[in-house]
Formats: C-alpha cells, structure tokens, sequence
C-alpha cells in the first residue's frame, strides 16, 4: 500500500528492470528505463509527445517485447508471457470498442472468452456499467453513444476484468476540456474505490499533476525524474522537468565564490547573488548551472524591495489577461524574457501595470530552484 | 454535383458522350439480344422475333435446370475455396512490413500480366495426365518402389503393378481448381482493403481482453471484414458462374458450366433465341443477387438509422 508521501512498501506490481526498445536498430523508443510500481498506486507517465510512453506501456500489455531487459508482474517475468494471459487490461486511445457488439456484449466478452461461468456474467457485467455510470446502456450499439460514454465502456470492460494492473493510453485526449476535468476527478474516484493499481500515460502535465501520486517525467526514452507531484514541480531534478511541469524563468549562473556554507552565484542578468545556506551543495561542482524560479513566486513591486530578497528592475513588455490571472513579460537588464504571474485578486478591469513601465521584481531566495543540466 | 445540376450545359457536355457510348454499345446490342430470346428461327441466318416464350420453357428442361445447379454448385465451391484460401493470404499481407507488402501484393496482381488463355494452357500442362504434377507423382513413386525392391519387398507390389496418373482433368476437381487459380486474386484484393482498413487495436483489445489468436480471427476480425467478405464473394461469385474458358479447357468437355452451353447454341448448334434466353437468366440471376445485397445492405442501415 502506498502512503500519502507515495513512498511503498513490499513487493510492487510492476516491476521494470533496465528495459530498453529499440525499433529497426536506429530508433531507441526506450532507453534503460528501470521503475517499481506499488499496488494501489495511481502511477503517470508524463513527457512530450515521441518520448516512448505509449512504447512502455505497450510492453507492459505486451504487445511489444524489449530488446533488453525485463518486466515482472507480481514478481513473475512476463518475458514469455503472450499479452492475452497478463493479469492486466488496457483502455485503448482509440478505446477499440467492438463496433459490431452492444455495450453488454463489449463489456461481457473478456470474461466470456476466459470461461467465467454464463450465471456469473450478466451480474458481473451490470456492476461494471453501474461503476462507469452506464447502468442502462448495456443494449446499445457502440456508434449510438457519445465519445466519452464509449471510453466509459472501454473503462467498464477492462475494469470487469478484475486486473491486478489498468493501462491507460492517453484516455482523455479524446474529449472535450470540460468533459475532460470531469473524466479526471471521475477516473480518481474508480481508482480508490477499485482498489486496483492505474498507470495512465499522458501529455499533458495538469493531467498526471491532479491525478497521479506518482509520475515519472521521460525525455527521449529515459526517465528524467521520478517523484509526487509536488515534489516535482517544487523540486525539479533538472532544467527539462522544471520547464515541462508548469512554467519557469530560468537565468544561466556560475560559482562566484563561497562564503561560510553558502554558496555565492554569478547569475546572468541579476548580480551576485547569494543562496541560503544548504542550498546547491550537490550542483556547486557542475559546469552548466542554472537559477530557476517560478512565474508565481515572482512578486511585482514600484519600489526596491527589502534586501533580503532577490530581484531586479525590469521594463514591462506585455501584458495577457486569463481571467483569475494575469502575466507580465519584463526584460530584465540582460534582455531576458520573464514571465510574472498575478493573482486578480480586486475586482478591477484596469491592469496593475502598464506596458512600458518599469517595476521591481523580486523572490523569496527559498523559492529559487537551483538546476544543473 | 450540385452546382453541375446548375450548368445544365456543362452537365450534359460531359455526361453525354459517356452516356451514348453505353446506349450505342451496350444497351442497344443487349436489347438485340433481348429480342433474339423472344424470336424462332426461319432459316439458318434469319431469326423472328414471334414472342414465344418456348426459348424460356426449353431452359427449365431438366438437363438444363441440371447445368445451372451444376454451374451454380461449381461457382459455389469455388467461390468458398477462395476464400478459405484468400482470407491467410490477404492476413499475411496485411501484416507484412511495408516492404514485403508491396511486393506480395505484385505477386498477387501478377497473374493479370498474362492473358487467360495462355495460363489456362500453363493449368493443362501441369494437371494434365502427362503434366508435371503427374510427373512429379511418377518419380516418387518410382523412387518408393526402387527402396521397396532395395530392402527386398519388391515383388509384393506394395505400390501397385505401375504408376497410374491422377486424373485432374476433364472432372469437378480439373474445373474447381482452375475457376480458383483465376478468381483468387479477385478475392485476395477486396479481403486486403477490408484488412488493411481495419484499426489494429481491435485486435489488440481482444487478445488484452484474454482472448486467443483463434478466437479473435472469429470473433472480431471476421465479423469487422464482413463487409470485405460479402464484397468478395459478389465479384468471386459472379465471373466464376460466367466462366467459359475453364470449364472449356479443364473440363475437356466433360464439365460444362452455363457459359459453354450458351456458347454451343451460337456456334455449333446455330440456336440463337435459345443461347439468348439462356443468357438473360443468367443475367436475371446475377441481377437478382445483387439486388438483393443492397436490400440487405440498406436494411441493415436503416435499422441502425432507426435505433438512434
Ligand atoms: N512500431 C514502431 N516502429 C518504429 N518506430 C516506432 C514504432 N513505434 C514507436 N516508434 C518510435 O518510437 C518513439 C516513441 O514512440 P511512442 O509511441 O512510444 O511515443 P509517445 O511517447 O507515446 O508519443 P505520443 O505522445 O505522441 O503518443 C517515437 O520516436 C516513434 O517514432
Ligand atoms: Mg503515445
């Protein structure tokens, strides 16, 4: 069972042990990937489109072999085990509902071909369309249900299944924004109350941030970090996290000096500036540093701000409006482009600044991210 | 088409010089034939047109009525060989790598490159009772009565007294084979677009879902090619019951299908009205499954129409 941190105990599900795809000898889809996967987690994949999620998960399903490495499910090797006798089920990007079978009939016939007993079936088959809100449906044809009641059928005839392990590729993409959100909250919901371990995997960072307690960020076949949520996007390991969970301003920076335990940096646009003790033990060696904060930590001022807090003087580029927030595009004096994000918090049409003014910007020097590669 | 229906000038422009083609060389000598069915010999090259239906009750003659459930039974069978046979090859092309598609699909078209004629006879120098299936047989069996006489039973004439060739023409077998040889492709093609169409993650959804390679190929792969496999069996189905130079070849006489009747009547036995009427009720019948399919076909889509 995981606990709230995310952190596990005993065997996991899925274990992943240095796998590695490679298509045609040229294109390697998945690069040394190695990740447990706990029961009862609700896992993500996350990375930018082409990074090789949809190559993982398909050899999880089994519908692809590694090249290298292995995949253990519960502890047994799935090496040599055909995707039909897995003891998990996939929900399709496509759903691959059965066109020519009604609901009942797509949702009955997992358990039909593995000989689940006729009695049991229909029982089996009404509880699963009741879980997805269906109850009702079961004689209709695929093509007389909206897109996101055919992914609900997807879901129910995995689910009916009782698999140790749910795939899901991409499931949401499909829809709508807001049927989308709603699916999000929805999936959750099924997740806990199932029990039954989910690895979703998607594009789109807000997805796996609001649902997942687990996620592994991959780049081109590798996974660059693995951690909660919040910990990723609080403490992104490196400048590619940091940039595709949410926003971030970046400054490129060297050691300058240090100073009784802290470390002094030399960052582009801003000065010396000093970090607060502890911080950037481990990347003061690297070569390629960089200071990274994010748009809403930045706080827009007309006077200096108090001095213990970082910052510089800026001249307003832009302005966008987004409704509960606003951004503001400074330059600082190197030219760099920084995004501010504000809280409307009044109930004012006129903007806080003005495009060409110029404002003071400043951190909490605990809100600076300190990022090597 | 809507804005062609506007330019009635530019609309008639390009539909009337197709449109007379197909009356000048199709409507006007079918109707001729039409008339022939009707008509009575006078003499050896005139024929009335009396309106008899006599050329129509002669076809319902047993030994005819015998000959279209015969070409019919032949097209039949050869229709389902066909498919048996298709179905594999069009799977293994459609899951080929794009390299080996295209040229297994070459393979597939090649035959169209020689005329049918010169294949026919390629069929008869394999099949027939000196061809090289026969000739192949003969080396075996010479080869299993020389082993036979080696470990000394020889004279018990294990293998029979001397090889005796197969018969593979002049039969049903001589017949199916070839009506199959020449329609394969024709079922192979519409099968693969219906294959290829076909989203892989259907399968893919059955095999997760715990379902065997054996019982996705029926349960989901047959019923989403259905629509392929009906188109199979039309453009199979019809030419094969059309075939002339087959049963003509292979069956040595022995195996007539309609076609060879019909031409009989034209040629040798010099009986127009009657070859005529024998062809309007092939045509008939082939008309009539067709309408039927699309019947069966706009029904089913109503159906789906009405349950919304
Ligand atoms: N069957 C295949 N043959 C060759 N290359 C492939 C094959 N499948 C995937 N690839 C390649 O492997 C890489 C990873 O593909 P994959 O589908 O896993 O990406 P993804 O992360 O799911 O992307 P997306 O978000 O766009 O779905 C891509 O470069 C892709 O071109
Ligand atoms: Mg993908």
């Amino acid at each position: 069972m995981t606990d709230l941190q995310g952190r596990r105990a005993g065997q996991p599900v899925i274990a992943i042990d240095t796998v590695t795809k490679r298509f045609g000898g040229s294109v390697t889809a998945v690069d040394r990937v190695s990740l447990e996967i706990a029961p009862g987690e609700f896992f993500a994949l996350l990375g930018p489109s082409g990074c090789g999620k949809t190559t993982l998960l398909r050899m999880i399903a089994g519908f692809e072999s590694p090249t290298d490495g292995r995949i253990l499910i519960d502890g047994q090797d799935m090496s040599h085990v055909s995707p039909n006798k897995r003891p998990i089920n996939m929900v399709f990007q496509s759903y691959a509902v059965f066109p020519h079978m009604t609901v009942a009939k797509n949702v009955a016939y997992g358990l039909k071909v593995t000989g689940v007993p006729q009695s049991e079936i229909a029982g089996r088959v009404e509880e699963a369309l009741e879980l997805v809100h269906l109850g009702g449906y079961g004689a209709r044809k695929p093509d007389q249900l909206s897109g996101g009641q055919r992914q609900r059928v997807a879901l129910a005839r995995a689910l009916v299944k009782r698999p140790k392990v749910l795939l899901l590729d991409e499931p949401l993409s499909a829809l709508d924004a807001k049927l989308r959100e709603a699916m999000q909250l929805e999936l959750v919901r099924l997740q806990e109350s199932v029990g039954i371990t989910f690895i979703i995997v998607t594009h789109d960072q807000s997805e796996a941030l609001s649902m997942a307690n687990r996620i592994a960020v991959m780049e081109r076949g590798s996974v660059r970090q693995l951690a909660s949520p919040a910990d990723l996007y609080e403490n992104p390991a490196n400048r590619f996290v940091a940039d595709f969970i949410g926003k971030v301003n970046l400054f490129e920076a060297r050691v300058a000096s240090r100073d009784n335990g802290s470390l002094v940096l030399h960052v582009q646009g801003l000065g010396e500036v000093r970090l607060p003790q502890g911080m950037g033990a481990a990347e003061a060696g690297r070569a390629d540093l960089a200071l990274a904060v994010r748009p809403e930590k930045l706080r827009l001022e007309r006077e200096r701000p108090s001095p213990e807090r970082l910052g510089f003087e800026g001249q307003v580029q832009q302005v966008a409006y987004y409704g509960e927030t606003s951004s503001v595009f400074l330059t600082d004096q190197a030219g760099h482009s920084i995004a501010v994000s504000i809280q409307n918090e009044g109930r004012s049409t006129q903007p806080m600044v003005t495009v060409g003014e110029r404002v003071w910007c400043s951190w909490a020097p605990e809100d600076t991210l300190l990022l090597a590669d | 088409m809507e804005s062609w229906r506007r330019n009635p000038l530019v609309f008639a422009a390009i539909a009337l010089p197709p449109a007379f083609w197909l009356v000048l060389f199709f409507l006007v000598p079918l109707g001729i034939v039409w008339l022939y069915s009707f008509g009575e010999n006078i003499d050896l090259v005139t024929i009335e047109t009396t309106w008899t239906l006599e050329n129509y009750r002669r076809a319902g003659e047993p030994e005819i009525f015998t000959l279209f459930v015969r070409s019919l039974w032949l097209a039949g069978v050869a229709t389902l060989v066909c498919l048996v046979v298709g179905f594999p090859i069009a799977l293994v092309i459609t899951t080929s790598s794009p390299k080996w598609k295209s040229w297994l699909l070459l393979l597939i078209i090649l035959p169209f490159w020689t005329n049918l004629l010169i294949r026919t006879y390629a069929l008869l120098n394999i099949l027939g009772s000196r061809g090289r299936i026969n000739e192949a047989l003969g080396w075996l069996w010479e080869m299993g009565d020389g082993f036979l006489t080696i470990i000394g039973l020889g004279q018990l004439n294990l293998l029979g007294e001397r090889f005796t060739p197969l018969t593979l023409l002049g039969n049903n077998f001589g017949v199916i084979f070839g009506l199959v040889y020449v329609a394969l492709p024709f079922t192979v093609l519409p099968l693969y677009a219906a294959l290829e169409r076909m989203d892989r993650s259907y399968i893919e959804a059955s095999l997760d879902l715990g379902a065997g390679q054996l019982r996705t190929f029926f349960s989901v792969i047959i019923p989403l090619a259905s629509s392929g496999i009906v188109s199979a069996i039309i453009i199979t189905f019809i030419p094969t019951l059309g075939s002339f130079l087959t049963p003509d070849l292979l069956g040595r006489g022995q195996v007539d299908m309609i076609a060879n009747v019909i031409e009989r009547q034209f040629k040798s036995a010099n009986d127009w009205p009657f070859g005529a009427a024998l062809s309007f009720i092939l045509l008939y019948a082939t008309f009539f499954a067709l309408a039927a399919r699309s019947l069966l076909a706009g029904r089913r889509g109503r159906e789906d129409a009405e349950a919304f």
